[in-house]
């Protein structure tokens, strides 16, 4: 049994058919690939995943159940956590309050406590910055901050929505060298990407999107070989 | 040639900076016409400045409502006045039994606090229920459509206020032994009353409570979090309902304790349409001290409450405007026009009206 399976999903907006029949499969442990252009339906299919969006048709098996009738809140104590596109730090609270908040649904003070010093271990800077606000870290320190707030969590599955967006290629580097050692340590990985150069180093499979369909997918290796995803993805001619 | 400066500069920004230098000249010349002429004693002045702040921390507890609500659903609740009817008049009946058992003078304190408890409850109540009945089918339509619906709602609970305890006067028990007199500090007697006092100590104990629940606890953590982003908050495993109603709850609570709270400092005046002046007022403060900001309820309660009784006597007099006392409500008013225009983010807070829902 995969732990997550998509099915033949068709989400709207309004009239607007974003999603046309996607189906796709993680498996326990794995890091799998979304890439896909502007607009291919990429954030739309995280959020229908983890319940913001209600799917028309089609169904969302995580570790077996549908869950397309659960509400958004109810996810993340079940294994989901997401990494929202445009990181959705909360700016107004410290660092350490935005961490807590991804261990809200937890009660064991003690496993929290620990959880928190893995996540400084993870990434330092945030330990240097517990008091700041979250509003006033730069890019890249939010998008650790939002990182450590899913891994807070304890999730089994990890939906990242372009981790790299907007951040200097050391950062990329070293966000991509994060989420391997997260999936090392047993978190699985839905990792949506524009960056499909850095995505399928770290991957192991890929689904490529194009307006709200899947066209292929492979493993990540095949697709770095595979000659339209170069040309699209890759900027190889 | 004209300077480039002077297109730059519009004729509504020359109209309001004529205007607020105008309002800051009366202000001065009326202060100093009132002071000068040394009609009343400094005694008189901490009286006012007493009554003042007694007053403000009535209205700061009920604007604490207005920001709570429209911290996290953006929305004004324009029937919060109407929830602090509902728990003053409520509670009148158990004060005035507690009154005529002897109970409120023998124990006050217990007294008083099962009276801020017990109002407290009824309006938490009822605001609960508004939220459920009138305005969370409306979540997610154009803000003014539940605008509006507050609106109607308002006179609904005002009319089934008055049907439930008819249209006359209620009151409140007159002051209780404990704070009858003055406050002497050694031997010296202050113009201040123990009622202002404890008008005021009560007020701001409630409020510090409620700053605790927002910056201390994990539900206010949570309440932050919502206001800030709802879709985030949701993904948290935050259960965005809940908080809501744990939001009108809290709003609730505070307001209904400012009824008793009222109702010990001016025992007349307890009726269905109680809550309008009260709710505008406190509105005002809201918005004085940035709505959706817990620090700037408390402070635009104070500070209106300050202006009202110290505006008529130090400033209006002062302009030889007669009958300044009766004039009151309209400084209230003026102010919130003037903080409309001129600094619509309040003191502390956000601009009203331009944060998206
Ligand atoms: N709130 C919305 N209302 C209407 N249409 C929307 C909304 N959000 C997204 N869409 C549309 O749905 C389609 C898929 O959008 P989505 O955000 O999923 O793309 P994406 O692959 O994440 O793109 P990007 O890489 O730019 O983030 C687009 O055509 C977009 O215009
Ligand atoms: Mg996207």
């Amino acid at each position: 049994m995969a732990l997550l399976e998509v099915n033949d999903v068709h989400t709207y907006y309004g009239n607007i058919h974003a999603l046309k029949g996607i189906s796709l499969t993680v498996e326990e442990g794995e890091v799998v690939c979304l890439i896909g252009g502007n607009g291919a339906g990429k954030t739309t299919t995280l959020r229908t995943i983890c319940g913001l969006l209600r799917p028309r048709q089609g169904s969302v098996l995580f570790r077996g159940h549908d869950i397309i009738d659960f509400p958004p809140h109810t996810l993340i104590s079940k294994g989901i956590a997401m990494v929202p596109e445009g990181r959705g730090v909360f700016a107004k609270l410290t660092v350490t309050e935005n961490l807590e908040l991804g261990a809200y649904y937890r009660q064991d003070k003690e496993g929290i406590k620990k959880d928190m010093e893995n996540v400084f271990s993870l990434f330092p800077r945030l330990r240097e910055r517990q008091k700041q606000l979250a509003g006033t870290m730069s890019g890249g320190e939010q998008q650790m901050l939002a990182m450590g707030r899913a891994l807070m969590a304890q999730p089994r599955l990890l939906l990242l929505d372009e981790p790299s967006m907007g951040l200097a290629p050391v950062l990329v580097e070293a966000i991509f060298d994060i989420i391997q050692t997260i999936n090392k340590d047993g978190v699985t990985i839905l990792l949506v990407e524009q960056n499909a150069h850095m995505a399928l180093q770290v991957g192991h499979r890929g689904y490529v999107l194009q307006t709200g369909e899947i066209v292929l997918s492979d493993t990540a290796k095949a697709l770095q070989q595979n000659a339209t995803v170069q040309k699209a993805y890759l900027g190889i001619e | 040639m004209r300077s480039r400066y002077f297109d730059n500069i519009s004729w509504v920004s020359l109209i309001l900076g004529i205007l607020r230098i105008v309002i800051l000249v009366l202000i001065v010349v009326g202060a100093y016409n009132t002071l000068s002429s040394g009609k009343y004693s400094a005694e008189a002045w901490v009286g006012l400045i007493a009554s003042g702040l007694a007053q403000g921390s009535i209205y700061a507890l009920i604007a604490l409502g207005y920001t709570l609500v429209y911290g996290i659903l953006l929305m004004i609740n324009f029937a919060h006045g109407e929830i602090f009817m509902a728990g003053a008049m409520t509670a009148s009946f158990l004060a005035n039994s507690f009154a005529r058992s002897g109970f409120l003078n023998q124990s006050p304190v217990l007294a008083i606090f099962i009276l801020l408890c017990f109002a407290g409850l009824v309006s938490a109540s009822i605001a609960i229920l508004l939220e459920r009945i009138a305005y969370r089918p409306l979540r997610g339509s154009p803000r003014l459509v539940p605008l509006i619906t507050a609106i109607g709602a308002s006179f609904f609970l005002q009319y089934t206020f008055r049907g439930l305890y008819g249209s006359g006067f209620q009151s409140y028990p007159g002051t209780v032994d404990a704070l009858k007199g003055n406050l002497t500090i050694g031997s010296l007697q202050t113009p201040i009353t123990l009622t202002q006092v404890f008008v005021f100590f009560c007020a701001f104990a409630l409020m510090m409570a409620l700053y605790w629940l927002v910056e201390r606890t994990k539900i206010g953590m949570a309440m932050r979090a919502v206001s800030e982003n709802k879709e985030v908050a949701a993904l948290m495993g935050i259960n965005i309902d809940r908080i809501i109603v744990i939001t009108f709850a809290l709003g609730g609570f505070l307001a209904g304790a400012a009824g008793v709270i009222n109702g010990i400092y001016r025992p007349q005046g307890v009726f269905f349409r109680m809550g309008f002046f009260p709710g505008v007022k406190a509105f005002t403060a809201a918005v004085l001290g940035g709505i959706g900001s817990v620090p700037g309820a408390m402070l635009g309660g104070l500070f209106l409450g300050l202006v009202e009784s110290l505006g008529p006597n130090l400033v209006l007099e002062g302009l030889g405007i007669p009958g300044a006392n009766q004039l009151k409500d309209a400084i209230a008013f003026t102010m919130l026009v003037l903080v409309l225009i001129f600094r619509p983010q309040g003191i502390l807070g956000e601009r009203l009206a331009e944060k998206k829902a």
